[in-house]
């Protein structure tokens, strides 16, 4: 091999880089995020039910906060109304209300998955 | 015709993978043996090409320049242009490899009238430059998915590249400008009737791959249709990263097509004109200073070669000649 202390140390370099993820994660535990449900509120419902189906929430909460975010500010409504037909505040403390854990609920999935959101830039955070 | 083949490739590729996982449940099959195999041929290909290159000699001193080389003291060289020791050599490969100055330096001939002229023409480098670091960005924003805690720079990175805050989930900046350059390197090969003439499918391909990856990117996060489990995806990945795979269900069959098409890209990575990543580091036109008038090159495959000199001749055959009335210098 020509130059070969060069080269190879340039690949040593380079395969320290692309496995640097695995000799970083290996042994160590994957625990799942699993935001808690584990309120004073949630606990007392006789039905666990948000303001939309499980599903739906987990997927699109934030097009749905997003939503109201854009109904309110235009002046148009200040309510609500599900696919199952019940009313419901357009704001923060419809969430609080229940999901008063902000950590142990909100922060979990997004700091796990690293989401920048904008929500906190305008709106202050619950107390708990 | 040489467009359509690379075409129908990812196109059955992408109907592999919707086959293969919605159709056969093949979960662990292209969730988990998939990647692996594609990342050992992707490491250890780069690995094979790397060293086969080390091995191959360099029989000339082969430096390209377009600068004063280095000379007498009162002639100013330029350093970068012709580099006559390791700095030089070093600062043009930098620049080489993360701002393409090769490329930008492209210029256009032309008749004008009766004369020649020459134009800038830096559009290959522009298209080039936003691929290649909207595609390093890209790469290093989804490192969110490798690391149980997230790095900081990753975040600091994925928060820049959607500043914008259009939609939800907000736009990056790097998907736009990613699939724009993809598809200008793709017209530019079908519109310009030089480059079309020279365009092989192997340069087709890599760019089909790209933009499927792309595109199943885009619409797995943008497009309600074809929205996935993030959270899933990252367990996934994590059993991966972390040496305890497990196949997980739920995610959503376009996340296989993007695996899929992805450990396609790495498995061809090495044996492909995409090798040119570590092979810019190779380039003996590249990585040799111009020193040829101070230190000597001697090639490296010379062995003493056996020679038969005209006096050895001439004494081997020193009496037919004379018979035949040839003159010989020693009688």
């Amino acid at each position: 091999m020509y130059n070969g202390g060069k080269i190879i140390t340039g690949l040593v370099i380079f395969l320290a880089l692309v496995t640097f993820p695995i000799y970083y994660s290996v042994g160590k535990s994957n625990p799942h995020p699993n935001p808690s449900l584990d309120t004073p509120v949630i606990n007392k419902m006789p039905v666990k039910h948000c303001v939309e189906s499980r599903e739906f929430m987990r997927a699109d909460h934030m097009k749905l906060l997003r939503g109201w975010m854009k109904t309110v500010l235009s002046g148009k409504s200040c309510v609500y109304v599900s696919s199952t037909g019940e009313k419901y505040d357009m704001a923060w403390d419809t969430c609080w209300n229940c999901h008063s854990n902000k950590k142990e609920f909100c922060d979990r999935c997004h700091n796990y998955m690293a989401v920048s959101l904008p929500c906190w830039k305008c709106h202050s955070e619950p107390n708990t | 015709m040489k467009a359509l083949l690379p075409f129908l490739a990812v196109v059955f590729l992408v109907l592999l993978a919707v086959v293969g996982v919605k159709a056969a449940g093949l979960y662990f099959v292209f969730g988990v043996a998939v990647p692996y195999a594609a990342a050992a041929v992707f490491l250890l290909g780069f690995v094979y090409r790397v060293v086969k290159w080390g091995k191959t000699p360099v029989p000339f001193h082969i430096p390209t320049t377009c600068g004063q080389q280095k000379s007498l003291p009162w002639i100013k060289p330029n350093g970068i242009e012709n580099p006559s020791g390791t700095g030089g050599v070093v600062a043009r490969m930098l620049l080489e490899v993360f701002l393409f100055r090769s490329l930008f330096k492209n210029r256009k001939t032309k008749m004008k009238g009766e004369y020649l002229s020459y134009s800038w023409a830096p559009w290959l480098w522009l298209g080039g430059m936003a691929f290649h670091w909207s595609f390093l960005l890209i790469v290093v924003r989804h490192l969110r998915f490798f690391f149980q805690s997230v790095p900081a720079p990753v975040q600091g990175l994925e928060h820049l590249d959607s500043i914008l805050n259009w939609g939800v989930p907000a736009l990056y900046i790097t998907d736009v400008i990613f699939l724009a350059a993809v598809t200008f390197l793709f017209l530019r090969r079908v519109t310009l009737s030089q480059v079309k003439a020279i365009t092989l499918p192997a340069d087709f391909f890599p760019l089909f791959l790209l933009l499927g990856i792309g595109c199943s990117g885009v619409l797995m996060r943008y497009l309600k249709f074809f929205r996935v489990d993030v959270v899933g995806v990252k367990e996934l990945v994590m059993g991966l990263v972390s040496l305890h795979p497990a196949a997980v269900s739920g995610i959503g069959t376009i996340f296989y097509v993007h695996l899929l098409l992805i450990s396609t890209l790495f498995a061809y990575f090495p044996w492909s004109k995409l090798v040119h990543a570590p092979g810019v580091f190779l380039s003996p036109t590249r990585n040799l200073s111009n020193n040829s008038r101070v230190v000597r090159h001697v090639n490296p495959w010379n062995y003493p070669v056996k020679v038969h000199t005209y006096e050895e001749y001439e004494n081997d055959f020193r009496e037919k000649m004379k018979m035949a009335g040839v003159p010989v210098e020693r009688e």
